[in-house]
């Protein structure tokens, strides 16, 4: 069972290394960080606004953390969605679902393998800004120190594992919005309607955070849980809202996945 | 007890709507068989093989592989089964031996050494470094045969295997299910296509609407259908009354210079010393078989338009 899931998942990458969207995705995690080091560079004036935004030119470990406030809103979950939403609804549309569904794997398998290729890939894309971040703000201002969130000094390496810390946990929520993009891919066969509701979903999510009214359960929605990063940048760390987006998130994505692999196992697999 | 048979379907119903795609289809293939199943387009024939392959879920009713329910036993019913139906799809970025390796993985780790083996068999080695999305269809099926043989099956299903490929590769493409029934492959194949059945197939079933009307061997089916006898005579006028008013032939018609009827073999022999008695000379009289065209259309009542044009092809 583990070894199938295993053969499986490793040509769900094989397939994802081999589509250009993976790419459009991949490139625009690592093209924001640039261009967003560039324009800092050639311009005065910053995102003073922002968590860690007024010491951006302080050192390149502060760069990923700002990237992630700006492509929290919609950036990282179009690049979500565009894997996410099209890795089951592509294979429907090319009648290749039903090539494999007529080989020696189980429907369970086939769908465990594509739950872990989109979450890797989500991973992929949330490191690769980071990691591009740092260098490219590196290049620009150096390696130094981190101010965190409470005002204190953090040396370079610890600044780093923090920031390992923290990338770690805004993936969370964006395997929230990869279940929900799974989910629509399964449902609706299509791969265009599944990106962009998929997006819409998570604007949504945003949206409810700003309103007016939804205090009481603000906490609790997906767009909230990509600010739980800020915990570790407190000094003492703050874990709690590390710990909540944890179990939040873990309900975003069991119930979508759990929807959708329900789905998987029984539907027709006919001429779309 | 006996080995289950290849294939087992008693009682598949599929519905969409209150559209009935598939109604009550019994169908037994044999160890061995290569069995035409025909229909015109439209009759349930893909929806049938996706019921067998557990591709859909029957309303009612059962398939059974070798005796295994592919809605029950899941992947472990395929077995030794392979095939594809509405044509064979591959992922188009890839090239087709990245294809053949992505399917070994699906299917058993061992059958990856084949690879080669199989792509020899359907010729397609040269173009196997190509990506599939620039494959023609021809390649598309025979790379489809190759993905099915990868397995290593006992019974392959495939769905109208020769259809949209020119006449060389419709040639080909028999040849090549002629040759795996001759290495003991057990063979269900559907078609539209008369001359494909009659030239592949020992048994067939014919469905209309989704339902069986004929189910059996080919050579019964034809035999049924002698249907009567044409005479050609000097005089076929007089040859007409004497047809007329000699006993055991029935429906004498005249058309043109041509004389048709209806007979059993002892009529026929008793009429000819009839008609020399009566000083007719007689140039002609053969039995007249209807061919499965013929037949095909009497059972499935020419549902489709485009199936006899086919059929002629």
């Amino acid at each position: 069972m583990i070894s199938a899931v295993a053969r499986v998942y490793r040509w769900e990458i094989a397939k994802l290394l081999a589509q250009k969207r993976t790419y459009l995705g991949l490139g625009s995690a690592i093209v924001v960080p640039i261009i967003f080091v560039v324009v800092l560079v050639l311009q005065s004036g910053g995102p003073n606004d922002v968590p860690l935004g007024r010491y951006i030119r302080d050192t390149g470990l502060a760069v990923p953390f700002v990237v992630l406030f700006f492509m929290s809103i919609w950036g990282f979950p179009l690049i979500t969605a565009l894997v996410a939403g099209d890795i089951v609804a592509s294979e429907s549309h090319n009648g290749t679902l039903k090539t494999i569904l007529t080989r020696s794997r189980e429907r369970g398998e086939v769908f465990a393998g594509k739950v872990l290729a989109s979450v890797s890939y989500t991973l992929a894309v949330v490191f690769a800004m980071g990691i591009v971040g740092v260098v490219a703000g590196s290049i620009a201002w150096g390696f130094h120190p981190l101010t965190s969130l409470s005002g204190t000094k953090v040396s370079a390496p610890h600044g780093l594992a923090l920031l390992a810390a923290s990338l770690a946990v805004y993936v969370f929520p964006l395997v929230g919005i990869a279940a929900f993009g799974l989910l629509l891919s399964t449902v609706t066969r299509n791969s265009a309607a599944s990106v962009v509701g998929t997006l819409m979903w998570a604007l949504l999510m945003q949206l409810l955070g700003v309103l007016p009214g939804t205090e009481s359960f603000r906490a609790y929605l997906l767009g909230t849980q990509f600010e739980a990063w800020h915990g570790f940048l407190r000094t003492p760390a703050d874990w709690a809202p590390v710990i909540r987006a944890i179990w939040v998130c873990a309900l975003y994505i069991a119930a979508p996945l759990s929807a959708a692999y329900l789905v998987f196992l029984r539907r027709d697999v006919a001429g779309e | 007890m006996s080995a289950p048979p290849p294939v087992e379907a008693r009682g598949l119903v599929k519905t969409y709507g209150e559209i009935v795609a598939v109604d009550h289809v019994d169908l037994t293939v044999e160890p061995g068989d290569v069995f035409g199943y025909l229909g015109p387009n439209g009759a349930g024939k893909t929806t049938l093989l996706r019921m067998l392959l557990g591709l859909i879920r029957p309303n009612a009713g059962a398939a059974r592989l070798f005796g295994r329910d592919p809605i029950v036993d899941g992947a472990k019913a395929l077995d030794g089964v392979a095939g594809f139906v509405e044509g064979p799809r591959f992922y188009p970025y890839l090239s087709g031996r990245q294809n053949l390796r992505l399917l070994a993985a699906y299917d058993d780790p061992d059958s990856r050494p084949r690879i080669e083996e199989v792509l020899e068999v359907v010729e397609l080695r040269d173009r196997a470094k190509d990506r599939v999305g620039g494959y023609s269809h021809g390649m598309r099926q025979r790379l489809g045969i190759a993905a099915a043989l990868l397995r290593q099956p006992r019974l392959l299903l495939l769905d109208e295997p020769t259809t949209g490929l020119d006449p060389a590769g419709m040639r080909d493409m028999r040849d090549l299910v002629r040759r795996l029934a001759g290495e003991g492959i057990t063979i269900l194949l559907s078609s539209h296509l008369l001359n494909e059945v009659e030239e592949l197939c020992n048994r067939v079933a014919i469905i209309r609407k989704g339902s069986t009307v004929y189910e059996g061997a080919l050579g019964d089916l034809l035999a049924t259908a002698t249907s009567g006898y044409r005479l050609r005579a000097a005089d076929p006028e007089r040859a007409r009354l004497v047809c007329l008013a000699h006993s055991g032939v029935e429906d004498v018609q005249l058309e043109g210079a041509e004389l048709r009827f209806k007979a059993d073999e002892q009529a026929v022999a008793a009429l000819s010393i009839a008609l020399g008695q009566a000083r007719i000379g007689v140039t002609a009289l053969v039995p007249e078989t209807a061919s499965l065209e013929e037949l095909f259309l009497g059972l499935t009542g020419g549902d489709s338009a485009d199936h006899d044009k086919e059929a002629v092809a």
